[in-house]
């Protein structure tokens, strides 16, 4: 185990490095001036460019500007907003809504995507199992961005069941329903997931002992077959978390939700180069160590996977 | 064998009136049952592969030819039809800015089915290469174009898009939003092949080939990867709905296909202004968009349900 542990380690240094050259080569060394779009259309005094390019080391080779950006990156330091405000801040301001945010989407896509599964995965080919996996196609099928828009007018304005933005008012009222909607396409996924192998795992020859030696149903159905074919979905779900992160940037702005994806496209929309390039990095080393966390959690639920 | 049986010799053969008898009842003039005919067979009895079959031709002919559709002009807008219900001649009513939302969903169907389709052909060719090189020549090469492969896997493709159009800001088209899917696409196929062609590489109809003289080159392009083709098919097909909706989802958020190009995306995002006044301009594209994606799923699932023998004898 200490050995497939350190090889995922050692495997994560290449890809960490990696991504982090590959953002910050897209935000700064593709065509487009970032210090020139802070301008406008009026455009700005040269000096003005000049003094914001040494301040921002754009005068500087491009590797030289990355070996920069990481040592900053050691130093917990993450630049400098167009602003004025360090990049740090925000992210210490956004990064807890947005983790509220994604640990209850998570919760919602656990609790309902097993228990749906397992039923419909008990009774695969039943009404049930018809009707939730049309259920979980539709929703996979339609973009997040008009589920949010629906659900919003829907129960936010017709029914007034819950507030239709969040804003100031972080709270666990105000997020279920953007949590609701970040959570659907990997709800419908955990739930096939879930089904897929409940309904495997019941003709397993495991299940068919534990039968055998006279377990009840009950107990034959949550202790053996679910046990089992959660490994899967635990899997998913951690992957997905990362996954969460990035998928916020569309209900956080739908929602009006003050976190990481909100901050993220106000930056991009506003050309604010340094802040896109540290918002992405962290959401990337978040979806790394979420990799890295799923596939060690996998090693430990199946023993297979570490001899291989 | 020869003929002559010495004696007490004659208990060594198989009794052909047992079991074994069977083996003389196939018919030998018969075609080879392949894997992917047995597939079309299980296939064309399932209604949900006829289904999704045609609303996918239904959507290539309407994206190639929108004016057997309709003979409206989706530019044609007059403010005064602005959020007008419909009428005759236009049975899904005005948007905002009093355009026909009929003929822009019939015409929008070219921009997202173009990006669907082209993406997922440039991703197929490019992590398909990638991945069946990796899993086929293995070691140090493996190693290399598999960390590479994680690299812009570590990086959430809608995540990458973003950032990448909005440095595009002002050349985006079609071409551009296609690059850019493909070149943070690519992972997940580059990495489905490589699973694929290293489960099939040690089979031992390889070994045959490569005992025939086979050359390695050879043998992967004309033995591996046929029959690795199966889980990539799938994947595809269901990417390419994944491919559709990351379009929409930049359109919507104003940076994918430019104004000037008709998209649902950008109709979704702009019905968004009068979704409280007449939620039927969201509903037509985004109606539009979802059966689009759905009946390449559905496809996908069709086709993987086919070519998995287990779940086929169930």
């Amino acid at each position: 185990m200490a050995w497939y542990v350190g090889r995922r380690l050692l495997q994560m240094v290449p890809v960490f490095f990696g991504a982090t050259l590959l953002i910050y080569f897209m935000v700064f060394a593709l065509p487009g001036d970032p210090i020139v779009a802070l301008g406008g259309d009026r455009g700005l005094n040269p000096a003005v460019v000049e003094q914001l390019r040494a301040h921002y080391h754009l005068d500087q080779p491009f590797l030289t500007q990355y070996v920069l950006f990481l040592k900053g990156l050691l130093h917990w330091d993450f630049g400098t907003a167009f602003n004025g405000r360090p990049v740090r801040d925000l992210i210490a301001a956004a990064y807890p809504v947005t983790i509220k945010l994604a640990f209850l989407a998570l919760a919602f896509e656990a609790v309902f995507g097993v228990v749906v599964g397992l039923i419909a995965g008990l009774r695969k080919g039943g009404f049930f199992d018809a009707t939730f996996l049309l259920v979980s196609l539709a929703v996979i099928a339609v973009p997040v961005f008009v589920l949010g828009f629906v659900m919003q007018f829907v129960i936010g304005v017709k029914l007034a069941w819950l507030p239709t933005t969040v804003g100031g008012d972080v709270s666990l009222r105000t997020l279920l329903m953007p949590a609701i909607v970040l959570g659907s396409v990997s709800f419908a996924y955990v739930l096939r997931l879930t089904r897929t192998s409940v309904a495997e795992n019941m003709s397993a020859d495991f299940v068919r002992t534990a039968t055998a030696k006279g377990l009840s149903h009950s107990r034959v159905v949550t202790v053996h077959v679910l046990r089992n074919s959660l490994i899967p979905v635990v899997t998913f779900l951690g992957a997905d978390l990362g996954g969460l992160m990035g998928g916020a940037i569309i209900t956080e702005g739908i929602f009006n939700v003050p976190g990481v994806g909100q901050a993220l496209y106000r930056a991009i929309q506003q050309s604010e180069a340094p802040t896109v390039v540290s918002l992405v990095t962290v959401l990337v080393i978040v979806y790394i160590f979420a990799n890295l966390f799923v596939d060690l959690l996998y090693a430990v639920l199946d023993p297979r996977i570490r001899y291989v | 064998m020869s003929d002559v049986v010495r004696p007490h010799q004659d208990h060594f053969f198989a009794q052909l009136d047992t079991a074994l008898d069977a083996v003389d009842s196939v018919d030998e003039s018969a075609p080879p049952a392949s894997l992917w005919h047995d597939a079309w067979q299980s296939l064309r009895t399932r209604p949900i592969f006829w289904v999704s079959a045609v609303l996918i031709l239904l959507v290539i002919v309407v994206a190639a030819f929108p004016r057997l559709f309709t003979s409206v002009d989706p530019t044609f807008c007059e403010l005064k039809n602005s959020v007008r219900p419909s009428i005759s001649g236009h049975p899904f009513g005005f948007d905002r800015q009093g355009c026909d939302v009929y003929s822009r969903v019939i015409y929008g169907a070219r921009a997202s089915v173009s990006v669907g389709i082209l993406t997922t052909l440039a991703v197929v060719l490019l992590g398909g290469i990638v991945g069946a090189l990796a899993g086929f020549y293995g070691k140090w090469f493996d190693s290399l174009l598999s960390r590479i492969t994680d690299i812009f896997f570590a990086i959430p493709l809608v995540l990458a898009a973003i950032v990448v159009m909005q440095v595009f800001s002002t050349k985006r088209t079609v071409v551009t939003v296609v690059l850019v899917l493909s070149v943070f696409g690519w992972p997940q196929i580059a990495r489905i092949t490589r699973g694929a062609v290293m489960s099939v590489k040690n089979a031992d109809f390889i070994t045959a080939a490569t005992a025939l003289g086979a050359s390695r080159f050879r043998n992967l392009v004309r033995h591996v990867l046929p029959n690795a083709a199966a889980p990539i098919i799938v994947t595809a097909t269901v990417s390419l709905g994944t491919f559709i909706v990351a379009e929409a989802t930049l359109s919507f958020l104003g940076i994918g296909l430019p104004g000037t190009v008709m998209s649902w995306g950008a109709d979704i995002s702009h019905a968004q202004a009068s979704i409280r006044t007449q939620p039927s301009v969201l509903f037509y594209p985004a109606g539009a968009l979802a059966l689009t994606v759905l009946s390449f799923i559905m496809m996908g699932d069709a086709v993987r349900d086919a070519l998995d023998p287990k779940a086929r004898t169930r």
